[in-house]
């Protein structure tokens, strides 16, 4: 009898010591889903090469040695705020989901945001532009990885005002995050001494920009600034070439431009654009080991900023979730503030109060055609701004966790 | 100033719209040729255009064939690949509801579509302008790109030889009358069936066309048809679906309405022909040239 009470103890104890180490991981798999868009005009820059980027870090976090379990979903948001949230909310309902990645498109974003806020869990954005997840809609469960508008318009805002560029007119994607880029640059050109000479809301995914670049010409303004993204950038770009826009003396500021967009329009178009990013794949060997592992699993294109901060966030995020042992969305999130970062693609950085993550942001220049040597090879740096310069002041942005 | 827009402006973005209604006409024509001869209604007609466009990149890339080429080999491939869609798919569903032909162009479309978009990305790829067509002339109120006025040349000339054919050939009054009664037709020893075949190759051609005129300026992208399919649909409800005259007015007309728009009100730019095509289906349902059937 004392034989079997003495086994059942023992059997009960360790069935009781074994999970501890999970127990507070739910349902004790640690689950990631990386929404997206994965079919429309962000699908290069962001898309499927942000779910390889997430698995990177799982693999390099080493997961499996560590005995924990993590697992990496996607889905496609369509560049659709409804379909974004509705998504998330069945992630975080249903399907167990512990931390939202990536999301380009700032109304999804937006959205997500307040859906991952009302069920505590997380949200590490890496593709979405808009100053105002830091500011207005901050949140305790929000960690805003990459760039901001508000980086890239003092980044590429000012450096151009600096140079010359005085007088500004916008060509801006009608949706949050071409308002919030158009309303950050048209501040930093006002501080700078210059003028804005009028703006264009064209929507989102236009193909046909002739229309837009006719008004924006006879504006007569010295810089027209592209407030928006991927195809509509590319677009806008190679079309300004026929009416003839450069030579006629104005010049183009491409206020958000990533390299894929850059190969797309070829070199010869591109060359001398102008811009800001958080990210290039060449700046250092770390990068560049990176980019290798990454083109050989995306048909050889190469990280994007965005894909690089899926990837170091999603690092961040796993060795905050191993230093606290749970996945609880707003614990993490906070040790997540309090930890340091440290990955081989930002270096080391610091998370803000307000969700802002504080790294260097980098001015880089397109090459000519003749100054590349291999492919991918398309950036100079120009500049860089020093992490506590490169985002807005955390008292600027009216985000209700900062204390004043 | 003319309602606050001075005039010089003004022509400028009419003219731009006259440009992109040429687009607009070229590609209802196509779609207008297969539903009022075939009564097919053809969704892939988008991934078709987009087809035009990539064989064209190809050409170039790989062959090192140039624009003129293009225009002409991509439209005879891009028209072969339809007929062979249509011997082997669509000939069984002429007997069914219009519905079946536009379930099965529909899912074709998006099949094309999805697999360009797998292999090639979404931003794009580039295409040189040729040579002859770059630069612009200067006309006072705007440059006009030389390429531009090219593609509106190209397009009415295109648009009026259909049209001609069609109209007033005698084979087009064989593919006329073979809509009407095929039997009878066939029992005049004219092949029915054959005639079909080349007549939606043909229509497949007009739409692989257009994509070759839009690859230097807009990107050879497999997401190109998508947006345009929707809007040149919309065009030719406008304009009656089955007429060729209207399908090109309509055209013509609707890209001028649409430049007026992005001038006094761009965010509704995309919006402003589908808020057209639902006044005229309350006023006109068979179209503004359509006839009832």
């Amino acid at each position: 009898m004392l034989k079997f009470w003495l086994l059942t103890v023992a059997v009960a104890l360790g069935l009781g010591v074994a999970p501890a180490a999970q127990a507070q991981i739910s349902d004790g798999v640690v689950k990631l889903g990386v929404l997206t868009d994965m079919s429309s005009l962000y699908a290069d820059l962001s898309g499927q090469g942000s779910v390889i980027a997430a698995r990177l870090a799982v693999e390099d976090f080493g997961a499996a040695k560590k005995g924990m379990k993590v697992e990496i979903i996607s889905a496609d948001h369509q560049n659709k705020a409804d379909v974004g949230s509705g998504i998330a909310r069945q992630w975080l309902d249903a399907e167990k989901v512990d931390a939202i990645l990536d999301t380009p498109n700032s109304a999804v974003a937006l959205a997500v945001n307040q859906v991952v806020k009302d069920k505590g869990k997380a949200f590490l954005v890496s593709g979405a532009a808009s100053s105002d997840l830091t500011g207005k809609a901050c949140s305790p469960n929000t960690v805003h990885w990459t760039y901001d508008t508000w980086a890239l318009a003092n980044g590429t805002g000012s450096a151009i005002v600096k140079t010359g560029g005085d007088t500004w007119f916008f060509l801006t994607s009608d949706y949050a995050f071409g308002h919030a880029l158009e309303r950050d640059t048209e501040a930093v050109v006002i501080k700078n001494g210059g003028k804005v000479l009028g703006k264009v809301r064209h929507p989102l995914n236009t193909a046909d920009f002739s229309s837009f670049l006719l008004q924006a010409q006879s504006s007569k303004a010295k810089i027209i600034g592209l407030a928006n993204a991927g195809g509509d950038t590319t677009n806008a770009i190679k079309q300004a070439a026929e009416f003839g826009i450069v030579k006629g003396g104005q010049n183009l500021a491409g206020l958000l431009v990533f390299i894929t967009d850059v190969h797309a329009l070829g070199l010869p178009t591109a060359q001398g654009l102008i811009f800001t990013e958080a990210f290039y794949w060449d700046l250092n060997d770390k990068t560049r080991a990176f980019a290798k592992r990454f083109a050989e699993l995306d048909r050889g294109i190469h990280p994007t900023m965005i894909h690089a901060g899926v990837y170091a966030a999603t690092l961040h995020y796993l060795k905050a979730v191993e230093a606290l042992k749970s996945d609880d969305g707003t614990k993490v999130i906070a040790k997540m503030k309090e930890m340091p970062t440290d990955d081989p693609l930002f270096g080391k950085g610091t998370i803000r109060a307000d969700g802002r993550k504080l790294h260097p942001m980098y001015l880089f220049e397109v090459k000519k055609p003749s100054e590349s040597k291999a492919p991918w090879d398309y950036y100079k740096l120009r500049a860089t701004t020093p992490a506590d310069q490169a985002f807005r002041p955390i008292d600027q942005g009216d985000c209700p966790l900062v204390k004043k | 100033m003319i309602l606050g827009i001075p005039p010089q402006a003004l022509f400028g973005q009419l003219l731009i719209g006259l440009i992109n209604g040429a687009f607009y006409a070229m590609l209802s024509l196509g779609l207008s040729v297969i539903f009022g001869l075939l009564n097919i209604i053809n969704f892939t007609h988008g991934a078709q255009y987009m087809m035009g466009a990539f064989v064209a990149y190809f050409l170039l890339q790989y062959a090192g064939l140039g624009y003129w080429w293009a225009l002409l080999l991509a439209p005879v491939a891009v028209g072969l690949l339809g007929m062979l869609m249509e011997r082997f798919l669509l000939k069984w569903l002429y007997s069914l509801d219009h519905l079946y032909g536009l379930l099965l162009t529909f899912g074709l479309g998006l099949m094309i579509q999805g697999l360009f978009r797998n292999q090639f990305g979404s931003s794009g790829l580039p295409y040189v302008m040729p040579a002859e067509l770059t630069g612009g002339r200067n006309l006072g109120f705007m440059v006009l790109p030389n390429y531009r006025a090219w593609v509106v040349v190209f397009s009415l000339a295109l648009c009026l030889g259909t049209w001609f054919v069609i109209e007033r050939t005698k084979l087009g009054s064989y593919l006329r009358a073979a809509t009407e009664n095929p039997a009878l037709v066939q029992a005049f020893g004219i092949n029915v069936p054959r005639m079909i075949t080349l007549t939606y190759g043909f229509g497949v051609a007009l739409a692989a066309v257009a994509g070759v005129l839009a690859a230097p300026i807009y990107q050879v992208n497999p997401l190109m048809g998508a947006d345009l399919i929707i809007v040149v649909f919309a065009v030719v409800v406008i304009g009656g679906m089955g007429s060729i005259i209207g399908s090109v007015v309509t055209g013509f007309g609707l890209g001028l309405i649409e430049g007026l728009t992005k001038v006094f009100y761009p965010e509704a730019s995309n919006t402003v022909i589908f808020v057209i095509m639902a006044l005229v289906l309350l006023v006109k349902p068979a179209g503004l040239f359509g006839r009832a059937q």
